[in-house]
């Protein structure tokens, strides 16, 4: 049970309020009309599954209904840090540096 | 379209805003609406049952309820404040309320962007109204009185019977008196406001609420449950 | 104690006359195995039955030995009872040790059938157990696969794993979310320091031990604390933490799991320490989720048995537990003890039994030369002290009687000289302390191996997590009480508060000499061929298993726990996983550290069922959620459907009628004159906002741009891979004002997939979405006689002039406003009435009030599929399942391609998979015979005689029996479908029956759509 910090609330909240909605930071392609099937499919299908840093897409389902950001290790289930949409993570794993 | 309040009458209506009240000169005897928790008789249980317990639950019934969605300017702030009476709580998780009785508002935060305004049942319609009239720019105000009601729940061991149903902290120090959450409440949701050191407000989603009485009756059991009229 | 059995029930012949913690004043009086007992207020069911001589608890999982009670607390493997007075309160896999007595209870062994006192299956085990090597379920009973379940009935039979009540328990569970600066885990010397620092800081603190009492293991200690009993010390602090309204003291709970951000379960047990049945209105366990912004672990240490020959004979029991029992309880086990001990701390047990009037036979110490304070106390007593020996095995069956004892080598791995054989009926061991690391293992930290205390401790953790006392391998009073106090400075420093200064109780000095590695006692004989010498006794696993394991190449520690079996048991290992994981080390050359340890999962010990499930069972299992218009539905006999959460009318039978009959009078009444439908499920969203139209181009694949204000229009919802996943109309409100309608089940799914796609993607559109599901009441009037029905009821103009097919109007139903939409699921003339919620009722009632000339006909949802399957209307999630587009479902009318926003889901229906000409498409299906219905789900295949495996073709999605049609009606998907209308399609069905159908166009009935227009 993960304790999350909601950015909007400004408080911590218990994870029976969140879902996860997967990987943060997969933006839909501008004109997905343009993309070759290989990318349409990276965009739709190809997704990380690091053993350490990764920055994932939540909701605040039960509250505020916000989508939020967090940087979570996947090893040791740590929340590095929380941002808004549109925010970029100060918290990244070395090999995406 | 008798009822049909048009924004800018000789153009298309932008946003439709009706009275969804039956009118007190309808013919024959008003028609009285019926609250979520109407079968479950709690006036008669108020008359009947235990007059005093650790939780004492009470339904405040057909409340009128508007949802106000908006990121509001400085100007908007200005003109909400007239409409409302009170200024928009901007802080997270804060309400403010005005007025006793037929005149009382509370306005709820829910969201950075959204509002619960509790006003008495019939001025809800007034009160839209009158955003659709005066409030420039983007927003949205939607009636949602029938979706919701209002549980109020107070006594000794109100905190309790909350513990065994939401995972918020309730301590005093954390939850102080007028803070607001929306939470899961059982395996329903609730916003859950508190009005008194022993006192909470619950707006609860109708379809839920039958459920969410037999929760805290069963969970308020232990402590003993009195209904108030 | 052979004396002892003679006076069963009338005396409890262990009891000492006075001392211990035990009430002689109350006598409680219980029942075990069928015979009656008696106690004292104070006692565990394991003190009270060691006080009545009771040697025997149980039966061995596999060799069905008698076994007795080994241990006081967690730990204890063997005595695991069944407790319950009636069939409705049993409870099972309790551990003796750990359930208070009271007056009335009712407790039974758990393993040895069909009585322990004369086991049957002794004598199948004696034989069986050679048949039974560690591994047995691999090598014997996976094989055949087909006999398993033969064999599992079998195993479990013979093993008693405890069973379930067949009938509903009364009592009610609870569960209470606690939140907390400090959780304190654990109520010892360390616990408690630990707890009155912080509390005196003014954090808010919750403190929790597993006994009923804290104190933990001062409550059966001789120590003085201040010159005074230690349980003095205990009395007063628990006293002075009693005063602080922010700290919660749970004595009888059991922190079972410390998960992730420092979230901590514990089971309460709150009436089944004093009661079989809660007293009415209370609850009698309670599960309580913690979140503490720090935790300090102050749990202790559970002493190790040493493994010696026939180690597992009533009467050999770990030595602290013998301590507890005399020094707590006032119950000395035995007359004639012998000690073994690798170290100087289990000399006290010595001392206690002495103490207590009872013969100390001697002292076994592997050491050469002990010294210290506690050894010069067993000198001065006159107590016997070999040293450098140990005892190799014990004889006795049902208690022990007497000792073998031999000299050891300087490593205690062999006999080093002759056996002495002695009399005695107690042997009390001690390898030393594990420390209890359980809780830091819980969130995956890995313990540590430290050769000064000869344990592991626990690992680096992520957790906001303080170690104090024991669990550290600090296991002196004076040590714990300094850890728990410098524990909760760092606590209250970290949390920003001010230290306050406690003073500690002064402790006595004591010294001691170094303790000895030793596990595993050396027999003259080899191991494999020694009597038994137990490491695990729950599971039966010995040395020579564990030894067998490491030969046959089980190398890592896991492996040689899944092969024996060994820390499987509800004791999870507690008192023999170092003991097995030392023997494996020592097999395969290793050190300890290198061997490694198992790792320790949630829950501590068993939770009952109760606890888990808390207030979530029966009727509030799992929310109901109900219409305005329910009570009338249930008044009116309705039959419902689960849909999502909410409860539904499903069809109305009136006497006698079968499903079929309800259905078939439902569909034609309403075909013939009017029905009505509860519509209130469907999800609804208000949208408002300027660029509201924008936005739903976006979400739905038809076009929006032009659609006036006073109209509704159906919309297709995809996914980004061009998947259908929720449908329903739309209507304009106002030229910014929408309101959306779902699915009943989709409802929460489409708001929150607009909210993803406004925040994440497109914050720039100016729109909001609030649902309004709850707040309208939904009727619809369907049927050639719903505008007369309507018309007598409503000020508004519904005539087909004035409101056309999919218009919608604000009108007046019944004296109340509302919102009419023209709309049709039947294909029948159709009216949506939605009025404020709290009016449903009202008007619902007022329309059959009206109807009953027009025969109004209520129905439910199984006539509302039946009459859109008449129609060939899809259900979203019936006849769609995520894998097919709108042109699959011939809705190609219902995709605007050419809009210029890239809709969701039109990038991903022109992905090659998804233009296939062999797609499975929708289409109708008439079975041959038209009075054979086809079953959902039933697949096809073109050729009914070609080979297994078939090729098949696509399945039935919808099928019903048509009273109107008079035949069976069914959709379903087929390969190329659309372009094989006329053509045949078989069903071979599980019976053996092959159903012949033909595909056709799936609107049955009225394919023009003449009757929606009229």
């Amino acid at each position: 049970m993960f304790h999350i910090y909601c950015p909007h609330c400004c408080e911590y909240r218990e994870e029976e309020e969140f879902h996860a909605s997967g990987q943060a930071h997969i933006p839909r392609p501008l004109d997905p009309d343009a993309c070759t099937d290989q990318e349409w499919g990276e965009y739709m299908y190809f997704r990380k599954n690091p053993r350490g840093i990764h920055h994932e897409l939540w909701v605040h389902a039960a509250g505020c209904r916000k989508f939020f950001n967090i940087t979570r290790d996947t090893q040791t289930y740590e929340i590095k840090e929380v941002y808004k949409i549109g925010e970029q993570p100060s918290v990244v794993a070395n090999s995406d540096q | 379209m008798s009822d049909v309040t048009l924004e800018t009458p000789e153009e298309q209506p932008i946003k439709l805003v009706e009275n969804q009240l039956p009118d007190d000169n309808t013919v024959g005897d008003k028609v009285v609406g019926e609250s979520p928790l109407h079968h479950a008789d709690l006036d008669s249980i108020a008359q009947k049952g235990p007059q005093e317990g650790g939780v004492y639950f009470r339904e405040q019934k057909l409340m009128g309820m508007l949802t106000l969605r908006c990121v509001p300017s400085a100007a908007q702030q200005k003109t909400i404040k007239s409409l409302l009476g009170v200024a928009l709580p901007m802080e997270p998780l804060t309400s403010v309320t005005k007025g006793e009785g037929e005149e009382a508002i509370s306005v709820r935060w829910i969201s950075p962007d959204e509002w619960l305004i509790i006003v008495a049942g019939d001025k809800a319609f007034e009160l839209e109204s009158r955003f659709h009239e005066k409030l420039k720019g983007h927003f949205s105000i939607v009636n949602v009185s029938g979706g919701s009601t209002i549980f109020e729940v107070s006594g000794d061991h109100v905190v309790d019977m909350l513990k065994k149903s939401t995972a918020v902290d309730f301590h005093i120090s954390e939850f102080p008196v007028g803070k607001v959450v929306s939470t899961v409440f059982a395996k329903s949701g609730a916003v859950i406001c508190r009005i008194g050191e022993k006192h909470f407000e619950l707006v609860v989603r109708r379809s839920f609420a039958d459920y969410l009485w037999l929760w805290i009756q069963d969970a308020s059991r232990e402590y003993g449950l009195a209904v108030k009229a | 104690m052979t004396s002892s059995s003679h006076t069963h029930g009338s005396q409890q012949s262990n009891r000492l006359q006075d001392g211990g913690r035990i009430d002689r004043s109350k006598t409680l009086t219980f029942t075990y195995n069928g015979k009656q007992y008696k106690g004292y207020a104070g006692d565990t069911l394991a003190s009270a039955l060691l006080a009545n001589g009771v040697d025997i608890v149980g039966r061995s999982f596999k060799y069905s030995r008698p076994r007795g009670i080994v241990a006081a607390g967690a730990e204890e493997p063997n005595a695991i009872m069944q407790v319950g007075a009636t069939e409705a309160t049993q409870i099972p896999n309790v551990r003796a040790t750990q359930q208070s007595l009271y007056d009335g209870l009712v407790a039974g062994t758990t393993n040895g059938w069909p009585s322990v006192e004369t086991d049957l299956m002794e004598y199948v085990g004696k034989v069986g157990g050679k048949m039974m090597p560690p591994g047995f379920y691999y090598k014997t009973f996976m094989f055949p696969q087909s006999m398993w379940e033969t064999y599992e009935t079998y195993i479990r039979k013979a093993a008693g794993l405890g069973r379930a009540p067949k009938e509903r328990d009364p009592d009610s569970y609870d569960k209470m979310n606690q939140h907390c600066d400090v959780m304190i885990v654990g109520a010892g010397p360390a616990g408690l320091a630990a707890a009155l620092t912080a509390a005196l800081a003014g954090a808010r603190v919750i403190i929790a031990d597993e006994q009923s009492e804290f104190g933990g293991s001062l409550l059966s200690s001789t120590e003085t604390l201040d010159g005074k009993p230690a349980s003095e010390w205990v009395t007063d602090v628990v006293k002075e933490l009693a005063t602080f309204d922010d700290v919660m003291m749970l004595p009888n709970s059991q922190v079972n799991g410390y998960h992730d951000h420092n979230f901590l379960t514990i089971q309460q047990h709150c009436t089944d320490q004093f009661a079989d049945r809660a007293p009415n209105g209370q609850v009698a366990q309670r599960l309580h989720r913690v979140r503490a912004k720090w935790v300090i672990l102050a749990t202790g240490a559970h002493e190790r048995p040493l493994v010696f020959g026939n180690n597992d004979v009533p009467g050999c029991m770990v030595a602290n537990a013998v301590s507890t029992y005399i020094n707590r309880y006032g119950v000395v086990p035995g007359n004639d003890l012998v000690l073994m001990t690798s170290n100087d701390n289990a000399y006290r047990t010595a001392l206690d039994w002495h103490d207590a009037g009872r013969n100390v036979v001697a002292i076994v110490d592997s050491r050469k030369n002990p010294q210290g304070t506690l050894v010069d106390a067993a000198r001065e007593r006159g107590i016997t002290i070999m040293v450098g020996s140990g005892v190799i095995d014990v004889q006795g069956g049902k208690r022990v009687t007497g000792v073998s004892i031999a000299p050891l080598n300087d490593a205690g791995d062999e006999v080093a000289g002759s056996i002495v054989k002695m009399k005695a009926d107690t042997v009390a061991s001690s390898g030393g302390w594990s420390p209890v690391i359980h809780l830091s293992c819980h969130t995956g930290a890995r313990p540590v191996w430290n050769d000064d205390i000869l344990g592991f401790t626990p690992g680096a953790t992520v957790q906001k997590q303080l170690t104090a006392g024991a669990i550290n391998g600090s296991f002196s009073t004076a040590q714990a009480l300094l850890e728990g106090l410098s524990a909760a400075q760092d606590a209250v420093q970290l949390l920003g508060l001010t230290e306050v200064e406690v003073a500690l109780p002064v402790t006595e000095e004591i010294t001691e000499s170094k303790a000895m590695a030793l596990f595993h006692i050396p027999h003259t004989k080899p191991t494999a061929k020694a009597p038994k010498q137990f490491v695990d006794y729950q599971n039966d696993v010995t040395a020579a298993g564990i030894e067998l394991a490491c030969r046959e190449g089980f190398e890592s520690i896991e492996h040689v726990k899944r092969y024996t079996a060994m820390g499987f048991g509800t004791d999870q290992g507690k008192l023999g996983n170092i003991n097995g994981m030392a023997i494996a080390a020592k097999t395969l050359n290793q050190t300890i550290p290198q061997t490694g340890t198992t790792i320790f999962r949630p829950n501590y010990t068993p939770v009952t069922f109760g606890a888990i499930a808390g207030r979530d069972c029966g009727a509030l299992f799992d929310p109901e959620r109900y219409t305005a218009m329910h009570s009338w539905h249930v008044e009116h006999g309705a039959k419902f459907e689960d849909v999502g959460l909410w409860k539904r009318p499903w069809y109305y039978p009136k006497a006698n009628e079968t499903m079929q009959d309800a259905l078939n009078r439902e569909c034609v009444a309403t075909r013939e004159s009017v029905g009505i439908l509860d519509a209130s499920t469907l999800g609804k969203i208000d949208i408002q906002g300027k660029d509201a139209r924008e936005f739903l181009g976006r979400v739905y694949s038809n076009a929006w741009a032009k659609l006036p204000i006073g109209k509704c229009r159906y919309g297709l919802m995809c996914g980004e891979d061009g998947m259908v996943f929720d449908d329903g109309v739309t209507s304009c409100l106002g030229e910014n004002h929408f309101l959306m309608t779902t699915t009943s089940g989709g409802a929460a799914h489409v708001l929150e997939w607009l909210e993803i796609y406004h925040q994440t993607e497109w914050p720039e559109l100016e729109v909001y979405f609030t649902t309004v599901t709850d707040h309208w009441a939904t009727m619809t009037i369907s049927g050639p006689n719903s505008r007369k029905l309507l018309e007598k009821i409503t000020d508004g103009d519904v005539s087909k002039d004035s409101m056309g097919f999919m218009d919608w109007k604000t009108m007046k139903v019944a004296g109340i406003p509302a919102r009419v939409f023209r709309i049709s699921f039947t294909g029948e003339l159709s009216f949506e009435i939605n009025v404020q919620a709290n009016y449903g009722l009202h008007v619902w009632k007022a329309l059959f009030e009206h109807g009953e000339e027009f025969n109004l006909t209520p129905y439910g949802t199984e006539t509302m599929h039946i009459l859109r399957a008449e129609k060939g209307f899809i259900i979203a999630g019936q006849d769609t399942d995520g894998s097919v587009h709108p042109f699959d479902l011939g809705l190609s009318w219902a995709v605007a391609m050419k809009k210029p926003f890239s809709f969701i889901g039109k990038r991903g229906m022109q992905r090659e998979d998804c233009v296939r000409p062999d797609r499975k498409q929708l289409v109708g299906l008439k079975t041959i015979d038209p009075k054979v219905v086809l079953p959902e789900g039933a697949q096809g295949v073109l050729d009914p005689n070609a080979p297994i495996p078939m090729p098949m073709v696509g399945h039935v999605t919808s099928s019903y029996w048509s009273a109107n049609l008079n035949r069976s009606i069914a959709m379903g998907f087929v390969k190329g479908g659309l372009e094989k209308m006329g053509e045949k399609v078989f069903y071979p069905l599980a019976d053996g029956r092959v159903i012949e159908a033909e595909i056709c166009n799936p609107v049955f009935l009225d394919p023009k759509g003449e009757r929606q227009h009229v």
